[in-house]
């Protein structure tokens, strides 16, 4: 734990995203300052920085959550405003953490941080047990189907380390879980100040049997997160090079966003539904057997069909059926609320239309679940289930189906502004 | 390519560079007019074998841009060199020099050429009609960088302004633009000093010699080894000493100090890296020490 990585096995590691929540007041920033120092992934410079920092703010300690605060307007105002990226690696895997803020436009950065991400960590203060926050978050990060849920009992030296207040927000939060989705719950007992059950395992708990966060983080399996059956493969770019060494190649570039693609299979090309068989999988100079997510390949055709970006090149039986009316939950992220009528531009995949809201349903009160379908409008940092009619088919999934072919982004046709994040229900 | 197919995992790095390739073909299938901006860097370098990779074996669909400071480091130059006739590629160079006699900017005698790369860079980017640039910034690199977008977008003036930043979820990319504003794309994002070098490492890619330990006269000037050159004489009581060092990263020379190191090869300096205790820049750059807000205020008006 924690030795740099000399060997030459850094470019062999997986790599695990994951997400943050919790307000300064949780201690979060101080949580990901002490993985950051404890995984050594924190230089000299930066934590000379900090600790003069401190003391010039006359703090008796050096505050970890100034290697986290980045924009000087954030420092003077003492607050966070954006998702910041943080980086750290173990011998065994890399980690690229999603720190979003807990206060304002917290839902927008929310929902931006745990779109990416395999994991997410929910802070809560163990003397505050769980909180309307920290119900919020769980929501979002089941929305956005975040498969794997960290719940971090913090400040656990401040409860002397009472195995019953533990069990308690355990018990609390496990009930409040059933009504979400969440593959994948642990729920540990820590203090990020101290660093107890943080790397190493805690003597202050041996009530406790379950891992340390860090050992948490480095085995969770999230391989198997993604679907290797349904083949999906948005057309990205057409590669033609009309060069004389290369004078017919023609090849459609993209990431696989589904399934497992070998040379010889049958494929169809979505929306025009032509049929042909794989020629070939170009990797760069080299061809390989196989494709599967998340890698970006370059995919020939044994046959001249037409093919172009936003295109969809899927299974023969088992493809999405084109579709302009979509059903989906959407995050609105503009000061301007969202409102039936509205005319939007909506980019999914590879494939950018036009997109009218048909219908606003319901404005989903993340705190109760509450399902609100008198609203007529949906605000800022407000969730709700809509209906869309686009001007073009869109080859989608349902989000829970496929993060990638389930999910969208709404753009203001006038600002060109992102001001809405979709989950695909359902497309009929 | 490196992975396992039994269970179908892709390494790490394996997953960033898919990533950036996917970055790549995004903006040349979106934007009119992208450009790479190419400082001869190994950061830039690695940004190039992206693109070849993207493209192959289609030649690359925009071309590069690389500001000239003059005071450019000739092993720099030569490598840009190579890797321009190899891959075929279409250059543009915009001289800070000419910058300064054309009055675009102006030279005080005292702002480092480094800071008037940015007038120089948005000039050309202006006059071009450039609509998006490819930038080899890293989000570890610097605290005011750990929040920038992949697609960063900067106003007709070219500034930077972070509370106007968009949102970006999944890998949708918004990259609409109004006429004369410009997008700033990142495609190493999410790479750590150490990816690149292991990337380098295993795609055996060329970079300028300057990166590996070599005999330099140097200057220790604010606790920096300084390279004896036209740009940087000894003044005062500065000694010129013989000293076997390496550059860790390559701006001009008046700014870019060297480490004392013997890592010769890849390998060699991927050791060194990991159990190095002060970040690149921190130990490397002057134009980085002046404030600790540096870098937010060149990001600002349009730094890279």
């Amino acid at each position: 734990m924690g030795t740099p990585q000399t060997s030459s096995d850094h470019g062999q590691m997986d790599l695990l995203r994951f997400a943050t929540a919790g307000s300064v007041d949780d201690g979060k920033s101080t949580l990901i300052g002490r993985l950051l120092l404890d995984s050594k992934s924190i230089f000299e410079d930066q934590l000379e920085a900090v600790e003069a920092s401190s003391v010039s703010k006359g703090y008796d300690y050096t505050d970890l959550a100034l290697l986290t605060d980045g924009l000087r307007s954030e420092r003077e105002q003492g607050i966070t405003i954006d998702v910041a990226y943080r980086y750290f690696a173990t011998p065994s895997r890399k980690f690229i953490i999603a720190d979003t803020p807990g206060h304002i436009q917290y839902t927008r950065n929310m929902v931006t941080g745990a779109s990416t991400a395999d994991l997410g960590l929910v802070l809560v203060d163990a003397r505050q047990g769980l909180t309307e926050q920290s119900r919020r978050h769980a929501v979002l990060l089941s929305l956005l189907r975040v498969p794997h849920l960290v719940l971090a009992v913090n400040k656990m030296d401040l409860v002397d380390w009472s195995e019953e207040v533990y069990d308690k927000i355990h018990k609390e939060f496990t009930t409040f879980a059933t009504k979400l989705n969440i593959p994948d719950l642990e729920v540990i007992p820590i203090s990020a100040l101290q660093g107890d059950n943080v790397v190493t395992r805690s003597e202050n708990t041996p009530w406790y049997s379950g891992p340390t966060l860090m050992h948490h983080l480095e085995n969770v399996h999230v391989a198997s997160d993604r679907d290797l059956v349904d083949v999906r493969f948005p057309v990205q770019f057409v590669v033609r090079p009309k060069s004389d060494e290369f004078h017919d190649y023609r090849g459609y570039a993209g990431q696989v966003a589904g399934g497992v693609l070998k040379p010889g299979d049958e494929v169809v090309v979505l929306p025009s539904g032509m049929t042909s068989k794989i020629q070939g999988i170009d990797l760069f100079d080299q061809e390989v057997a196989e494709a599967f997510p998340p890698m970006s390949v370059t995919v020939r055709l044994e046959d001249d069909v037409d093919v172009s970006r936003g295109d969809m090149i899927a299974r023969v039986n088992n493809a999405p059926k084109p579709s302009q009316d979509i059903d989906a939950m959407v995050c609105w992220m503009t000061n301007e609320p969202l409102k039936p009528r509205q005319k939007l531009q909506i980019k999914h995949t590879t494939r950018t239309a036009r997109a009218m809201v048909k219908d606003i349903q319901y404005r989903l009160d993340v705190n109760s679940l509450h399902r609100d379908q008198d609203t007529k409008e949906l605000g800022l940092n407000e969730i709700g289930r809509i209906q869309l009619r686009t001007t073009v088919p869109l080859l989608c999934d349902p989000y829970s189906k496929n993060r990638t072919t389930g999910s969208f982004i709404l753009i203001d046709e006038a600002t060109g502004v992102t001001v809405g994040a979709g989950m695909i229900n359902n497309a009929s | 390519m490196t992975t396992t197919h039994a269970d179908y995992q892709l390494s790490q790095l394996d997953q960033l560079e898919a990533e950036s390739i996917h970055i790549f073909r995004e903006v040349a299938a979106e934007f009119e007019k992208p450009v790479l901006m190419f400082s001869g860097g190994k950061d830039s370098i690695v940004m190039l074998r992206l693109a070849e990779k993207a493209f192959y074996p289609a030649k690359l669909p925009f071309p590069l841009l690389q500001v000239d400071t003059g005071l450019d480091f000739d092993e720099v130059l030569s490598t840009r060199d190579n890797w321009v006739d190899r891959l075929g590629a279409r250059i543009h160079i915009a001289s800070v020099d000419d910058a300064i006699a054309n009055g675009v900017v102006i030279d005080d005698g005292k702002t480092s050429r480094n800071r008037h790369q940015i007038g120089t860079l948005l000039n050309a980017i202006e006059e071009n009609g450039f609509t998006a640039a490819f930038g080899g910034g890293r989000r570890d690199e610097e605290k005011a960088r750990a929040k920038e977008r992949v697609y960063s977008h900067r106003d007709e003036f070219g500034q930077w302004d972070p509370k106007m930043q968009r949102p970006e979820l999944w890998s949708l990319y918004n990259g609409r633009i109004h006429a004369g504003e410009h997008m700033r794309i990142f495609p190493l994002s999410n790479w750590t000093e150490l990816d690149i070098w292991h990337y380098i490492d295993r795609e055996q890619i060329e970079i300028p010699s300057i990166y590996f330990a070599h005999e330099r006269q140097v200057i220790l000037r604010d606790g920096m080894w300084l390279s004896l050159s036209d740009a940087v004489q000894p003044v005062g009581n500065e000694q010129v000493e013989t000293k076997m060092v390496r550059f860790r990263t390559v701006g001009d020379k008046s700014q870019t100090g060297c480490v004392e190191s013997t890592a010769s090869t890849t390998a060699e300096i991927i050791d060194e890296i990991a159990i190095a205790r002060v970040t690149e820049r921190g130990a490397t750059r002057g134009d980085d020490r002046f404030s600790e807000a540096a870098m937010e205020d060149r990001k600002k008006e349009g730094y890279f």
